[in-house]
């Protein structure tokens, strides 16, 4: 049998790279944990009570799982340093059937509980409809635009026909004229709410899939071509929110961008006549 | 190595391994031909037997994923025009039931009459033959009837449904002629071996058409 | 008993020629190395894609040589984000790994002369091979390579030049190429399983199995139930390019002012599809990873592998699991809340069985006396970066929370550290530790050190930054920074993300030049230089052609058993029958 020394390092250069990969996880632990803190890179403020919510949850979720991050890098460290070897003999061990239960059930109990928390958040925007008196706006992807619909005083969107689809031409969406109800209908490239009044969106696509992305709404939602999926929200905070694109949609992607305004009620009702004053032949 | 006694060595074995068997020598090993199994040869062809149910189960994986597709598509309703399965499709059945049959003929004698194997084996070929080329026949009469590959989701599905199956059974035929016309007197496993083989992937596709041909029927 | 010695797999004697030897060889070991090889070569590809991915990003106007007009176009950016993705996934994650390191180590570790079926073997990496060449094939192409990323979601991805450059034969091209790489590791998966299942020495049952085996096992059914899955959206897919089908296109798409041909198709079918293949790809990716930390880390720590059961029973949980979750992918695509939900619960409790495994890790190096190997080093940084990159998982899990973070690059931070990042480092660890019983030779350790320091800094300064480009929200995929204004303050966060990419990219050709110069001039190694227990330590550095030279190992012992009290060394190699084992003097 070898008897020989295994392996090439000897007791210093182990202390040397125990202390190094200690410090290095030390390190990543001090700087995460800083950043985090610190909130250096972090979400704009939510304009929802959903977003108030998920930013919430999101906080509970940083807590446990910063403390799990910060607690396995620390044991790490901390093993690596003071089990280096210094020519002792490591302790046999096989195992320890109490822990293995007691940690299994402890992390079941936390990301489980932690999961069933987030139940709250998500049932408020998904497992609700939107109120019947809710503003239904019709939100298109196309390559690479976004394009809004509002219904008018009729509050009937009308019918649309892929064939009249004429982007340059000024009927983006393929408006049919001959149906009554689109008579009123607004296409507009920019999003206008009124403040604390919901509104139900309605995405759709008309080549690729897109996404629908407001931050401060905290609000994603795919534009799947064939479907119209339903989404809802009620903006607290007037403002100009940017709506990048979310799902790649081909060699525009990046530039494909709107904007929500919130704004009063006053000021939404003034900014649909004038809408509708502009696109009139 | 040293002068202790073997049952001081084996007092300090059950300490050392806690009665995880270690020591103990040889029980649960991996090929163990030691049994009495008949088909077996001194080579073990167990190894192949795991393989082609491995296969089988891939083979499985892949035709269920086109079936979800099939019944969510279809879900989807609306453009879904059932395809009108033409008559020919039930000749062919019958005709691949039957070549179950005479295959299952063939592998009994594989063992030991050598002549009366080979020509079932061969009317099995022929029947897997006849069975593609009424699927291709069936193509053309659909065709004819103006059912296109593109005009509606259902025809599609037809189409790859019946074509996939056509190309896992024309490998089967594949092995049905390497099985007939290979030399076994230097090979690994015996012809008997070969045939179960062959046998229980033919049996698997027979299978597999008559789940296609319900599955389509469902989908009128 | 199978007698594996002169009629098994090995009854094809050691060929002679070069082509037989090295090329078209049955040999697992040489397929491993072929196999390694491979991802080496395209790992190489896939940095060479990001690095100029990178300089596009923060240096739109850069002078890049040899392209038109000496500058990459958006649509050129998305070619080769999309490439980088596929390949890195395909060609490396799931070759090296499971068709690399498992083809040579696993027949030895199990006492088997070579795989079940070793014509089946070499046909499988000849097959990744060419599925390797056809999805490379693709930049050279009319429009170039495809924009739609490497889950290649419809419609984007069914129709064809009309939806963009690339989108035409690039991206017929890729479909085929990866329906290809689909066989390639059915055969694979078949091999694999077969082989563990039939051909283990005596005495090596399951629960003596090193970990390294049970991961490449579970891994293995993961591929096999997987794959053909994939292979069947492939099919529906290049129906939908070639044939005019509609499985994956919906009716009434206008595609720049022009009506599409097709009707009544879902895109959601094809992201259920993928995702039933993609989430157990991820597990492909880093199980073999999972399993090698495990066993480095015993030997290195010259102790047992904490909770051997628990850890084998982790790796079914994660195998199993990883079936149930793939809906989490797909949160904002419009599927049923309800059902978002389910997934959501699910996706946490995976995180249960990846916990057990962190604890027992780090249960596995505490009282230990570790010794600081390269490989040593690349194991610890595995189990780092699967903390790290596994807690960010329970933020993506939670439907609400991934509202906002979805496709942005949290996402891309989080999956590059667990499935990129964390698996590579399983490589190099698997790498640092059997180079010397594949070559007859150790890689330099001061090379390799250094190398180590680089990659491991570098990769979190690239990836926690990624973290928190995310938490603003910024969008993945993107081509250039000017397309939204909250973009525009990460621009220096960009560039040093870029900046720590070029660093780290270069720290690689240390290891590269460490492997080319020690392949010839390393150190010669002993047949087992880490006093390690499994059974490749217990023969020739390399093997000889049919492993263990005509004899048939038994196997005695349990994979880890190091530091045994009584013993006189601190480990006990499985083959050593128990009366061979010199006990201490006293």
């Amino acid at each position: 049998m070898p008897r020989e020394r295994s392996g090439a390092s000897s007791t210093s250069s182990s202390t040397t790279t125990a202390a190094l990969l200690a410090l290095l996880l030390v390190a990543l632990v001090v700087v995460s944990v800083f950043f985090f803190a610190k909130k250096t890179w972090w979400f704009p403020p939510a304009i929802t009570a959903f977003g108030h919510e998920v930013d919430a949850q999101f906080m509970r979720t940083l807590v446990i799982v910063g403390v799990v991050f910060v607690l396995s890098q620390l044991a790490l460290a901390y093993a690596v340093f003071r089990f280096r070897d210094r020519g002792q003999r490591a302790t046999h061990n096989e195992g320890n059937q109490t822990m293995e239960v007691l940690w299994t059930l402890a992390t079941i109990v936390l990301f489980v509980g932690l999961g069933v928390m987030a139940r709250n958040a998500w049932a408020e925007v998904h497992f609700r409809p939107a109120a019947p008196d809710a503003i239904q706006i019709e939100v298109t992807g196309q390559q690479f635009a976004w394009n809004f619909r509002y219904s008018g005083a009729d509050g009937k969107f009308g019918r649309l026909n892929p064939k009249l689809v004429n982007a340059s031409g000024g009927n983006p969406l393929g408006l049919d004229p001959a149906d009554p109800d689109s008579k009123d209908d607004l296409v507009v490239p920019v999003m206008a709410v009124p403040v604390n009044r919901e509104v139900e969106l309605l995405v759709r696509s008309q080549d690729v899939t897109h996404s629908f992305f407001v931050r401060e709404l905290r609000l994603k939602q795919d534009a799947v071509p064939g479907m119209i999926i339903r989404v809802h929200f009620t903006a607290t905070e007037p403002g100009s929110y940017e709506i990048p694109c979310a799902e790649l949609c081909g060699l525009g992607h990046y530039r494909m961008h709107s904007t929500l305004t919130v704004m009063s009620d006053a000021d939404y009702q003034k900014w649909l006549k004038e809408q509708a004053a502009a696109n009139a032949p | 190595m040293n002068s202790m006694s073997d049952s001081a060595i084996l007092d300090e074995i059950e300490i050392i391994d806690s009665g995880k068997g270690s020591g103990v020598p040889p029980r649960d090993g991996g090929d163990d031909d030691s049994g009495n199994s008949g088909r077996r040869s001194p080579f073990s062809s167990r190894r192949y037997f795991t393989g082609i149910s491995l296969g089988l189960v891939a083979i499985v994986m892949f035709f269920m994923a086109l079936t979800s597709a099939y019944i969510v598509r279809k879900g989807l309703g609306g453009d879904w025009r059932p395809v009108r399965l033409p008559s020919l499709l039930w000749v062919n059945t019958v005709v691949l039931l039957a070549s179950s049959l005479t295959i299952e003929v063939a592998r009994r004698r594989a063992a030991a009459r050598l002549e009366s194997f080979r020509r079932w084996w061969a009317l099995t070929t022929v029947l897997g033959v006849a069975f593609l080329v009424g699927q291709v026949i069936a193509w053309r009469q659909l065709v004819l009837a103006g059912f296109y590959l593109k005009s509606n989701p259902a025809n599609s599905f037809f189409y790859m449904l019946t074509a996939s199956h056509g190309v896992h059974l024309a490998g089967g035929i594949i092995a049905l002629l390497y099985v007939g016309f290979r030399v076994w007197e230097r090979a690994r496993i015996t012809r008997d071996a070969a045939a179960e083989l062959a046998s229980i992937y033919w049996h698997f596709m027979d299978g597999l058409w008559v789940f296609l041909l319900i599955l389509l029927n469902l989908g009128r | 008993m199978v007698t594996h010695d002169s009629e098994g797999a090995h009854a094809h004697a050691a060929p002679t020629g070069f082509i037989r030897k090295y090329i078209f060889s049955l040999d697992h070991k040489v397929i491993g190395i072929q196999y390694w090889l491979l991802a080496l070569f395209s790992v190489f590809v896939g940095m060479f894609l990001s690095v100029m991915m990178r300089i596009h990003l923060v240096w739109p106007n850069a002078h890049i040589p040899f392209v038109e007009n000496n500058q990459l176009t958006p649509e050129q950016y998305l070619a080769l984000l999309t490439m980088h993705g596929s390949i890195m996934v395909f060609m490396v994650l799931t070759t090296a790994p499971q068709s690399g390191f498992g083809n040579y180590i696993l027949p030895i570790q199990i006492g088997a002369a070579d795989m079940a079926f070793p014509v089946l073997n070499m046909l499988s990496f000849w097959t990744t091979f060419l599925s390797l060449v056809v999805m490379i094939s693709a930049f050279f192409v009319t429009g170039g390579a495809p924009i739609s990323g490497w889950t290649a979601y419809p419609p984007l991805s069914a129709l064809d030049a009309i939806a963009g450059p690339g989108q035409g034969a690039g991206q017929t091209l890729w479909v085929i190429g990866v329906a290809i790489f689909c066989g390639a590791s059915l055969m694979g998966a078949l091999n694999f399983i077969t082989t563990i299942i039939d051909l283990r020495a005596k005495g090596m049952s399951l629960m003596r199995m090193p970990l390294t085996c049970w991961a490449w096992f579970v891994t293995a059914i993961l591929g096999l139930l997987a794959f053909g899955v994939l292979l069947a959206a492939c099919l529906l897919l290049l129906l939908d390019r070639t044939a005019g089908t509609s499985f994956f296109i919906p009716g009434g798409l206008v595609v720049s002012d022009k009506i599409i041909d097709h009707k009544g198709g879902s895109p959601l079918l094809w992201q259920h599809l993928f995702w039933f293949f993609g989430h157990p790809e991820v597990y492909i990716a880093i199980l073999p990873g999972m399993g090698v930390a495990s066993h480095i880390l015993s030997t290195f720590s010259r102790k047992p592998v904490f909770g051997y059961r628990a850890m084998v029973h982790a790796i079914c949980a994660i195998g199993f699991l990883g079936f149930c979750v793939w809906g989490h992918h797909m949160f904002v695509s419009g599927m049923s809340p309800y059902s978002a939900f389910a997934f959501s619960l699910l996706t946490m409790s995976i995180g249960v069985p990846s916990a057990i495994k962190t604890f027992n890790w780090l249960g596995t190096i505490w009282n230990g006396k570790i010794q600081f190997t390269c490989s040593m080093l690349f194991a610890l940084g595995f189990v780092s970066l699967f903390v790290s990159g596994g807690v960010t998982g329970l933020f993506l899990a939670q439907p609400s929370i991934d509202l906002f973070f979805h496709d942005t690059y949290f996402v891309v931070g989080h999956f590059h550290l667990i499935m990129g990042v964390a698996a590579i480092f399983g490589i190099f660890a698997a790498t640092y530790f059997w180079f010397p019983k594949m070559f007859g030779r150790h890689l330099n350790e001061g090379a390799g050190k250094l190398h180590f320091w680089l990659t491991f800094v570098g990769v979190y300064a690239i990836f926690l930054p990624t973290h928190w480009l995310g938490m603003v929200g910024h969008p993945r995929r993107y081509a250039d920074l000017s397309g939204a204004t909250f973009l525009y303050p990460l621009i220096p966060v960009q560039k040093f993300i870029s900046i720590a990419a070029f660093i780290t990219i270069g720290s690689q050709f240390i290891f590269l030049f460490n492997f080319l110069w020690s392949v010839k001039k390393g150190m010669k190694a002993t047949d087992n230089p880490w006093h390690a227990t499994t059974l490749e330590w217990s023969i020739p550095s390399p093997p000889p052609h049919d492993n263990f030279g005509g004899h048939i190992p038994v196997v005695y012992h349990g994979p880890y058993e190091f530091s045994v009290p009584g013993y006189a060394d601190d480990y006990v190699p499985q083959h050593l029958a128990p009366e061979h084992v010199a006990k201490n003097k006293s």
